[in-house]
């Protein structure tokens, strides 16, 4: 909502300076997002009367202008095609100040001598419009001060209105306000009494008083379609942001400006028959205003004739029924359309307008007949015309509630206590019926504060005006009882910590990703759910796998010259499952590049498997329960021989490996990418420590060498070995794995370490040899390995 | 007498003249060893009148001791020699950089979340979750915004599917907060959340910190205290916090709140439209309608609730000027934020 001040002290004196009232409204919860000057500074600036207008002899685009500054007359010059004699338009005299701080001299153009210049609005910065000069009403006398005619020297102030005050959609509502912040009284500008001076009317019914609690209407015929709105009424107007149009237009925007009720003009021929506010029926249709054509549905409010819709009730109004410059005879609209029915239907249409925000919001119901007779008075004034009677529908008058604000309740709410006179002065300054009584007060708000509807929005009322900052600052007495903390839970701040200090940097992409990409990187079969309203067609769909926006950085910090990327992310993944969506939360990771940072000894080589499986393995780790099962697979977009299921404790628990050549290629993507991917509920479940006592004697270590075929995985050696070791084996591990000279080709031999040991005695040799025994035993059975020497 | 002297002057020049331990090991055997020639003196004592020989003999122990006494000394400075050798040869080049892996970081609003999660945490609040695919029933209606309220309007949201909804808040933990658990309630619901808008101050995604607080006897001044406390903890500044009536449908009275602008220190820049302040949370007391969507009996029972940008808070704090590099992910931009 923006407004002049000049136009709010004319409502009430409020003796504030602009700042002052700026904040005092901020205070009260009516936000002031600006005040603006309503124009810049500039100085020796007239209203000018163009009295003739000839070519110039030496250009063609030029004309020579005689024009009066009222005292006397000069030759300019001007290069502006809308120039016409009789036309007012801002004459800068000669030693004028323009507002980009030009002055304006005696000069000559093209030979011809020029005094003074005639203006556009942008020479003048009061409008971003720059063709042609600014046309100045026909009222203004030649030689008046400009910024005296158009009252310049006015502030526009701009409110951010939070959706609760509909009232302050009119000076009406912000003077009020302003009444209560300064105990200053509010001057409603007078209605004068509308005499009956036509015989038509138009008849008006409507179907459902909860769709339309009030509407009023009467025709204006004999309009003078020559006369203009004066400077005062269309100032007003441009400070709000509205255009002036003519007369009829002007006035119904005014009159909604000034007393928040939006109002509706129809041209009187156009209209057959009588009225009827109604629900559209299945099928019409009816092209707006704005030259929309709409198909229309039960939905909506209709205002039709007898022939059909004419105006979308509250909204806007049809093209065949427009009112332009032309409309000599009108009928007038002041209707009270309910916020429920409007509600929704404008956005929804596309077509959000002034009178459909107010009507959402809720107008006062009370007001119709009196913003009626205030436009008809001005429509009078300004073009004449012969008003009809009025036609006024109203349902049984909308209950107002009866709120019952406690004592005990505004102290409790407040934290602090309130003298009564204090509570009574404030809520009867908000136009409230206030009733003092021993529990507190008995509170019937007025007709426009549709807000006010339970204790605590009284609360608030109170607290408003009181100020916020009488609010004492406390702390709350903590009842804080201790709070679970699960040893076995890993928290997910820990996980974070152990990749940060594996090298990754914490990335947090958006949760809709490219619907392809995400089909090329997701084991998922069923189709990531669309979101309905996508913002683009890369933010499309709800990600069924954290990699899609881990890659697109990956692939952003790859073509920004990083050499090496380990990025990774929790977050959610949406599963369509059935007619479900699952939301859980993973853990992803990628890395590409250096195995290392860069270093001076020369020790750098690329990422590999076995590296980002490292940093997997960290993971699971965190829990101290048991490491994860790894199995070759097969993953749609992985590396067919560099991919591995992972599980832990027989639960699955994602995937690691190298991204499949295709699939990075398809995505811009270097070749040699690898991940992983981990759901957070199995990785961060771990368990709580238990003591087992350390053997006081020595261990036993036997190494081994077993050549085996290339298709033997060495964790399946390693799991038989420590089975068939028996329970003194208290670790088997790989430590060497050689191919080559020795060995023969398509076999590989892996070096295990076995180490031994019994808690309650030392060792023998021969308990070693059993053992070494019962694993070459086992190994040469299941895998045909043999014993390398 | 005299040849006892002189064997022991030279014996001792062999010793000083060794230059490492093998030399001065020869050294010794040449002159101590069973062989050596002052061994072999004291051998050779029986050639000596009796009467001198106890003399003699004492005279050439002297010196054999003075000579394994010169080796050791000797032998002391060539291994203290030997070691520095060694220690000059193993010296590194100290600024040289340390090996292996370089640590990464977090993401800004993660480091930002894991703060106000620290300062709430010491006042009793817990850390929960909820869904970001959210019914309209936790998103809207139970927070008092039934279909076509004008606030519902104006968040901008993503639809999923009918009646579903990427949350556009995190107000509905609130909810699902007060569905699961009995009053009093201290929690706050950090996340993602989502609005169908995006240009140079919007990102269809960003995060926020909800939290609700439910107890007996809890009033607007403890809702100023906590957040007045919060804002001059997270900002380690004792700035000026000003609360001013708002609007939101689940909470009334309902508040905005400013607080001192960072930037320029209250005078006014750019940054706070030259205001002196800087919008950083919404919050209130809950609203009655609330309390009844979930029945909790509102005359038993009060609570306020509150809301921050958690980017918003990160931008003021570490001086971020551009809302979408949080989600670029340029290493360049999170590695400033180890
Ligand atoms: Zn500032």
């Amino acid at each position: 909502m923006r407004f002049s001040a000049n136009w709010l002290t004319e409502w009430i004196d409020h003796g504030l300076t602009d700042q002052e009232l700026a904040d005092r409204l901020t205070m009260a919860g009516l936000e002031v997002d600006a005040i603006e000057a309503a124009a810049p500074e500039f100085s020796g600036v007239v209203v000018g009367e163009v009295l003739a207008v000839e070519p110039h002899p030496d250009a063609d685009k030029l004309s020579v202008c005689r024009v009066s500054d009222g005292e006397g007359e000069h030759d300019v010059v001007c290069g502006a095609d809308n120039v016409h004699v009789g036309m007012r338009a801002p004459y800068a005299q000669v030693g004028a100040e323009l507002p980009d701080g030009t002055r304006i001299r005696k000069a000559k153009l093209r030979g011809v001598a020029s005094s003074g210049m005639l203006c556009s609005p942008r020479e003048l910065r009061l409008s971003e419009e720059g063709a042609g000069l600014m046309a100045l009403p026909q009222s203004l006398h030649a030689g008046t001060d400009l910024r005296t005619a158009l009252a310049l020297d006015d502030r526009v102030i701009e409110l951010d209105l939070t959706p609760n005050r509909g009232d302050c959609l009119g000076m009406i509502g912000i003077a009020r306000e302003v009444g209560a912040l300064t105990g200053k009284p509010v001057c409603r500008p007078p209605v004068e009494e509308v005499g009956t001076e036509s015989e038509r009317k138009v008849g008006v019914s409507v179907e459902d008083a909860g769709d339309c609690p009030a509407y009023a209407g009467r025709v204006i015929e004999g309009i003078d379609t020559r006369a203009e709105s004066p400077v005062w009424l269309q100032e007003r107007l441009r400070r709000a942001g509205l255009r002036p149009i003519s007369p009829v237009v002007d006035v119904t925007n005014y009159v909604m400006l000034e007393l928040g009720q939006p109002m509706h003009g129809f041209r009187l021929e156009a209209l057959q028959g009588d009225i009827s506010v109604r629900r559209a029926r299945k099928g019409e249709r009816l092209i707006l205003l704005d030259d929309r054509e709409l198909e229309l549905d039960p939905e909506l409010l209709v205002i039709a004739d007898e022939s059909g819709p004419v105006a979308l009730a509250g909204i806007m109004g049809g093209r065949e029924t427009g009112v332009d410059a032309r409309t000599a005879d009108v009928f007038l609209e002041s209707a009270c359309f309910a916020p429920t029915t409007i509600a929704g239907k404008a956005r929804s249409l596309g077509m959000q307008t002034d009178s459909s925000h107010r009507f959402e919001r809720g107008v006062d119901p009370e007001i119709q007949e009196r913003a009626l007779d205030r436009a008809t008075n001005l429509i009078q004034q300004i073009a004449g015309g012969r008003a009809g009677e009025r036609t006024l529908v109203r349902g049984s008058p909308v209950a107002r509630p009866e709120i019952r604000l406690r004592r005990d309740r505004l102290r409790a709410v407040l934290g602090f206590e309130l003298p009564d006179d204090r509570v009574s002065e404030i809520l009867k300054s908000l136009w409230l019926e206030v009733i003092l009584d021993d529990a507190g007060w008995k509170v019937t708000p007025p007709s426009f504060r549709h807000d006010l509807g339970i204790e605590e929005d009284l609360i608030e009322e109170v607290a408003r005006i009181h100020g916020y900052d009488q609010v004492p600052v406390e702390s709350l007495p903590a009842h804080v009882r201790p709070g679970p903390v699960p040893e076995a839970e890993i928290p997910l701040s820990r996980l974070r910590q152990c990749l940060v200090e594996r090298g990754y940097q914490e990335a947090i992409t958006y949760s809709f990703v490219d619907e392809t990409a995400d089909q090329l990187l997701s084991e998922q079969t069923e189709p990531a759910i669309p979101l309905e309203n996508p913002i683009s067609s890369d933010l499309a769909v709800l990600r069924t796998s954290l990699w899609p926006g881990l890659l697109a950085a990956l692939a952003h910090n790859v073509r920004r010259q990083q050499g090496r990327v380990r990025l990774f992310e929790s977050g959610l993944k949406f599963i369509p499952q059935d007619d479900d969506i699952k939301q859980e939360k993973w853990v992803a990771g990628v890395a590409w590049g250096a195995s290392e940072p860069e270093q001076w000894d020369g020790r750098d080589r690329p990422v590999d498997f076995y590296d980002i499986k490292a940093d997997v393995e960290a993971l699971i780790a965190l829990g101290d329960g048991p490491a994860g099962d790894y199995t070759a697979d097969r993953h749609p977009a992985l590396h067919p021989g560099q991919t591995a299921r992972i599980s832990v404790a027989g639960q699955e628990a994602g995937w690691v490996g190298r991204l499949n050549p295709e699939t990075a290629g398809r995505l811009d993507l270097p070749e040699d990418v690898y991940v992983f991917e981990l759901p957070l509920a199995v990785v961060a479940s771990g368990r709580i420590p238990s003591y087992t006592q350390v053997s006081r004697y020595p261990a036993v270590r036997r190494d081994l060498a077993f050549v085996v075929d290339e298709s033997v995985p060495a964790g399946d050696l390693v799991a038989v070995a420590r089975e068939a070791a028996g329970e003194l084996a208290t670790d088997v591990r790989v430590f060497d794995v050689y191919r080559g000279k020795g060995v023969d080709s398509g076999r590989k031999s892996i070096a295990l370490g076995l180490i031994l040991q019994d808690s309650s005695r030392t060792l023998t040799d021969e308990d070693a040899d059993k053992a070494v025994a019962a694993v070459c035993r086992q190994l040469e059975g299941r895998f045909s390995a043999t014993v390398r020497d | 007498m005299k040849e006892v002297e002189q064997l022991t002057r030279e014996a001792e020049q062999a010793v000083d003249d060794a230059e490492d331990l093998r030399s001065l090991d020869a050294v010794r055997v040449a002159w101590l060893g069973k062989k050596g020639r002052l061994t072999s003196l004291l051998k050779s004592l029986g050639d000596l009148p009796k009467e001198e020989r106890p003399q003699a003999g004492q005279a050439i122990n002297e010196a054999k001791q003075a000579v394994q006494a010169r080796i050791e000394a000797r032998r002391e400075h060539l291994e203290r020699a030997a070691r520095e050798e060694r220690m000059a040869r193993e010296s590194v080049d100290v600024t040289l950089a340390g090996r292996g892996q370089r640590r990464g970081g977090l993401h800004p609003v993660t480091r930002t979340l894991e703060r106000i999660e620290e300062i709430f945490r010491q006042a009793g609040f817990g850390v929960v979750d909820g869904p970001e695919v959210e019914d309209e029933f936790h998103n809207f209606e139970a927070l008092n915004m039934p279909e076509h309220h004008p606030a519902r309007a104006m968040q901008d949201t993503f639809f999923v599917r009918p009646g579903e909804v990427l949350r556009t808040h995190t107000s509905p933990v609130q909810i699902r907060s007060m569905q699961h658990s009995e009053p009093p309630l201290r929690i706050i619901a950090p996340g993602r959340v989502y609005r169908c808008d995006s240009d140079v101050t919007h990102t269809p995604m960003f995060h926020q910190v909800e939290g609700l607080l439910v107890d007996r006897e809890v009033s607007m001044s403890h809702l100023k205290g906590v957040l007045t406390d919060f804002l001059r903890h997270f900002f380690e500044s004792d700035l000026a916090v000003r609360f001013r009536p708002s609007y939101f449908p689940f909470t009334e009275p309902s508040a905005e709140v400013d607080m001192e602008c960072v930037i320029c220190g209250g005078q006014g820049c750019r940054v706070c439209s030259g205001t002196g302040w800087l919008e950083v949370l919404g919050c209130g007391m809950v609203h009655p309608e609330v309390f009844r969507h979930v029945d909790i009996d509102s005359e038993t029972w009060r609570g306020y609730a509150f809301g921050m940008g958690v980017e918003r808070l990160a931008m003021l704090r570490y001086g971020v000027d551009d809302l979408r590099l949080f989600f670029e992910n340029d290493l360049r931009f999170l590695r400033q934020f180890a």
